[in-house]
């Protein structure tokens, strides 16, 4: 059979390519009092594939620079100490894997961003296990692309936004698996500016002092199953187009400026199954176009949706929206978005047909919301007898809410 | 042979138990009670959720309990003016008798209110839930909110021979409270948004105890909203432990204030 | 002297109800007062029981100054014209209550028995029709040994035998040296009971003296007839 031949050259070639590669590469024990007490010197000395073991023990060192394919993996997470004199791993080579380290103390600069592990115009690379404390930036991808950051651990201790970095950074970085991340404590849990196609899986991102998540001019990319809690700002999506968002929590993001997500110039996105819980805005939305909102849970926020600025043919479809005190809120009279079929636990109607579907419109945006956004110290009135009266009013016959803006077909049983 | 002559005390603990005895087996405090124990359950089946039952309980207990404990009041007082004479007659100080009938009514409407809620919340597992603080706090500010309103309609109707027109100054002072306030509030805050606001709105909403009672049990349950957008001051106000007993002294001063002025009214009053 | 009270002056808003009394109460008699409608006899005794603040003048009673004082109040029984009690308790409980508060030894027990009011005892005073509540009310008022009694229409809605009992009841307690104070428009009872009429007109005494001296003032024979002519007869006692 002649389709057979090249299938069995192939074979032949990768047995010879792992036969060769058992041969030629060789594996360095670096310890505290081997011959090889340095991780710096070792990479010198080691050639490309070859394998450096670090065994337990305290590294004090800085600028360790990888500059040819090497797979670096610690035992027992030795720790590697920059004692706060700069960056510490710079990787400028492709097919680099960094695996259970234990990096501390980078040093922190007004002028250089000063990473734990730098990855420069690098491919197939593979940082994981990796623990991170006392950090500035931690992992920083610089126009590097097919890599993999996989289950780290990333503990910051940021206090102000001026002097800390970013947990995971990509900066003009594309097709990078992010996965199985813990990050906390940082300015930004995770920052992607320029960077296109990443998968973000799996994380956890909290208590950073800024975003948990923070998309800058990056399209296509995909996020997924993570959870964002008690971030300062929540998380921030801007100025990308084609991103997907799915099965992920926003949790507590409370605070003057905290969303659970918020979304600026964003088009063509689709936003499913996720959870909004208890943030004072679930999504504020401004300028962003053709965006799909389907069975997402709201539950418990102070606004669940509050809409700025011009947001056009955007749908809502099939969402929960829980005990929210504002489920929607507008600032305009203009309305271009459809809700339809979502459970409102705030829906007073009925269902004569018992098709499951409320017979009478429920409308989403009171009254008192469009006082809020104009006077937002009026907030003091939540609640309020009056305030009730009022937005019963405005139901009744709405003035200045946008007429059409109507879920015609609210569902009476809560989305399982 | 003379017996022991009563302390004032006493005497007003006496008229106190005889005014809340006759109270607690009245119609209308089975009424009340039943009502807040039948809200309790319904609320509790409806949703199942004791954070959430709290949360609708608050609604109601802001604007119900001013206004039942006016009513209340004033028909009290006005009821019992034939026997507030005969007690007028007996060796008693006059303030002992106001009193006792003022904390008569008060304390039956606020055992009324706790029993009433209390029971439902009890059976459908309070003690396992975390709400048992927002619980305890609402309770304190529906008590609180019994003693302002009471105190205040007793003042009115003291003040007001007529029968009628004391029913109406009562309500009225209830739907200036727990509405008209409110109206006058918002519409100053639109009027002036141009000016810093924070301590305005703090002052304003200390001014009137169902705005106070409200923003401190939203402040514990809905805080994710208000958290957001109030300024700076309100915030560290409200927010803060200081700030909490800095509200209920107000709330105290508020229920001080109406007791000082019936004591006033009794001291001058013909009867 | 059980009462004297100099230069009383009462005004409510515009309206001037008393208008300087003068008045001395000896001990053990029984007075009545008496004066047309609005001459400021419930005013006086309101005074007297310190339920009506004057604005001017004095009151002694027991030859003790009463202004702010509260204490006097255990030498005086009431009886208060409209005997509305609360509803919810019983009467039991009332006289309890009553006693309680005064916290001095009571006769309840032959004036129930007097007035036939066993059966009630238990009832809430709410049920019970007017003539028995009065009759409550005279219980309560009586079951006190007080120097001093006032009694504010006390016949109101009394069947007969209760009115005997009544009048017994005040005839027994001016033996034992008490003074009496009645106001009554049953001009019957007054004839029969008082042994001093104080009149009242527009504020200050009109009249004070005993019924012989009412009539000769009057020339009148018929005691009613002398009482309603009084205000056309000149001069002042």
């Amino acid at each position: 059979m002649t389709t057979s031949y090249p299938h069995h050259k192939y074979t032949l070639v990768l047995i010879m390519f792992f036969m060769g590669s058992m041969v030629w590469a060789k594996t360095w024990t670096v310890c505290e009092t081997c011959e090889h007490s340095s991780i710096k010197q070792t990479i010198q000395e080691a050639n490309a594939h070859d394998t450096l073991l670090i065994q337990k023990g305290t590294y004090r060192e800085f600028e360790i620079l990888v500059d040819k394919p090497l797979v670096i993996k610690g035992i027992d997470y030795p720790i590697v100490d920059g004692e706060k004199k700069g960056e510490i791993f710079r990787i400028t080579s492709d097919k680099v894997t960094l695996d259970g380290l234990f990096i501390i103390n980078v040093g922190v600069s007004y002028t250089k961003d000063n990473a734990a592990i730098r990855v420069v115009q690098s491919k197939n690379f593979s940082i994981q296990n990796m623990v991170l404390e006392q950090l500035f930036f931690g992992i920083y991808l610089e126009k590097s692309s097919h890599g993999k950051v996989y289950h780290n651990r990333i503990i910051g201790d940021a206090v102000d936004e001026y002097n800390s970095g970013n947990g995971i950074q990509l900066w003009y970085s594309s097709d990078v698996e992010v996965r199985k991340n813990h990050v906390q404590g940082t300015r930004d849990g995770i920052y992607l500016e320029f960077s296109d196609r990443i998968t973000i899986t799996d994380n956890v991102s909290m208590d950073n002092l800024r975003y948990g998540l923070h998309f800058m001019f990056s399209n296509n990319d995909i996020y997924t199953k993570n959870t964002f809690e008690n971030n300062g700002a929540g998380v921030a999506v801007m100025f990308s187009k084609f991103i997907t968002m799915k099965n992920n929590t926003f949790r507590k993001n409370w605070g003057t400026a905290a969303y659970g997500m918020l979304l600026k110039e964003i088009n063509d996105a689709e936003i499913s199954d996720n959870t909004f819980e208890e943030n004072t805005i679930g999504i504020n939305i401004e300028g962003s176009n053709r965006i799909k909102y389907i069975n997402n849970d709201f539950v418990g926020n102070g606004w669940a949706i509050r809409v700025v600025g011009a947001c056009y043919t955007n749908s809502f479809k099939g969402n929960n929206f829980l005990y929210n005190s504002f489920d929607i809120s507008y600032n305009s009279k203009l309305n271009d978005n459809v809700f339809e079929g979502n459970f409102w636990s705030s829906y007073t109607g009925y269902d004569l047909d018992k098709d499951g579907v409320g017979d009478v419109p429920y409308r989403p945006v009171k009254l008192f919301s469009y006082v809020v956004n104009r006077t937002p110290e009026t907030i003091v009135l939540l609640r309020s007898l009056f305030m009730d009266i009022i937005d019963f009013s405005e139901r009744v016959s709405p003035v200045f809410t946008p007429d059409n803006l109507k879920d015609a077909h609210p569902l009476m049983k809560i989305r399982p | 042979m003379p017996l022991r002559p009563l302390q004032q005390q006493e005497v007003m603990l006496k008229i106190l138990k005889y005014s809340f005895y006759d109270l607690i087996r009245s119609r209308w405090s089975y009424i009340y009670f039943l009502f807040y124990l039948a809200l309790g359950f319904v609320l509790l089946f409806l949703n199942n959720d004791v954070s959430k039952a709290v949360i609708t309980l608050m609604n109601v207990i802001i604007v119900l309990i001013p206004l039942i404990g006016t009513i209340f009041g004033v028909m009290y007082y006005y009821n019992s003016r034939e026997f507030t004479e005969l007690l007028l007659a007996q060796p008693v100080k006059r303030s002992s008798i106001f009193m006792g009938q003022y904390f008569g009514v008060a304390g039956s409407l606020t055992l009324s209110l706790v029993l009433g809620l209390g029971i439902p919340f009890l059976l459908y597992g309070l003690m396992r839930s975390n709400a048992i603080f927002d619980f305890s706090l609402l309770l304190v500010t529906g008590a609180f909110l019994t003693l302002i309103f009471v105190g205040l309609s007793f003042v009115i109707a003291i003040s007001n021979e007529n029968k009628i027109k004391g029913f109406g100054y009562a309500v009225l002072l209830w739907l200036f409270l727990a509405v008209v306030y409110d109206g006058l509030f918002l519409m100053s805050l639109i009027m002036f948004e141009e000016y810093p606001l924070d301590t305005f709105s703090l002052v304003a909403t200390a001014l009137n105890p169902i705005d106070l009672s409200r923003i401190l049990i939203l402040l514990k349950l809905d805080i994710s909203a208000l958290l957001g957008y109030t300024g700076a001051i309100f915030k560290k106000f409200f927010g803060t432990d200081l700030g909490f007993l800095v509200s209920l002294a107000i709330l105290l001063i508020w229920t001080v204030l109406p007791i000082l002025g019936l004591r006033y009214k009794a001291r001058r009053k013909d009867f | 002297m059980t009462i004297e009270i100099n230069n009383l002056h009462k005004k409510f808003g515009k309206n001037q109800v008393l208008k300087g009394v003068d008045l001395t109460i000896d001990k053990g008699h029984i007075y009545a007062i008496l004066g047309p409608n609005g001459s400021g006899k419930t005013t006086l005794i309101k005074s007297i029981l310190g339920m009506v603040i004057p604005d001017k003048g004095n009151i002694s009673i027991l030859d003790s100054p009463i202004k702010k004082d509260w204490k006097y109040r255990k030498k005086i029984d009431y009886l208060p014209q409209i005997a509305n009690f609360p509803p919810n308790i019983k009467v039991k409980e009332l006289i309890h209550m009553i006693k309680d508060l005064r916290n001095s030894p009571s006769s309840e027990g032959e004036l129930i028995a007097l007035f036939g009011l066993e059966p009630f005892l238990n009832k809430k005073l709410s049920t019970l029709s007017g003539g028995t509540k009065q009759k409550v009310n005279i219980v309560l008022t009586f079951m006190f040994d007080t120097p001093l009694i006032i009694l504010d229409e006390p016949t109101t809605g009394l069947d007969p035998k209760a009115l005997i009992s009544l009048k017994e009841l005040i005839r027994k307690e001016k033996a034992n040296g008490k003074t009496i104070l009645i106001t009554s428009h049953i001009m019957q009872i007054v004839e029969e009971m008082a042994d001093e009429i104080l009149y009242l007109l527009e504020g200050e005494i009109y009249f004070k003296g005993s019924i012989k001296e009412l009539l000769n003032r009057t020339e009148q024979t018929n005691f009613e007839h002398a009482i309603a002519a009084i205000t056309t007869t000149g001069s002042h006692a």
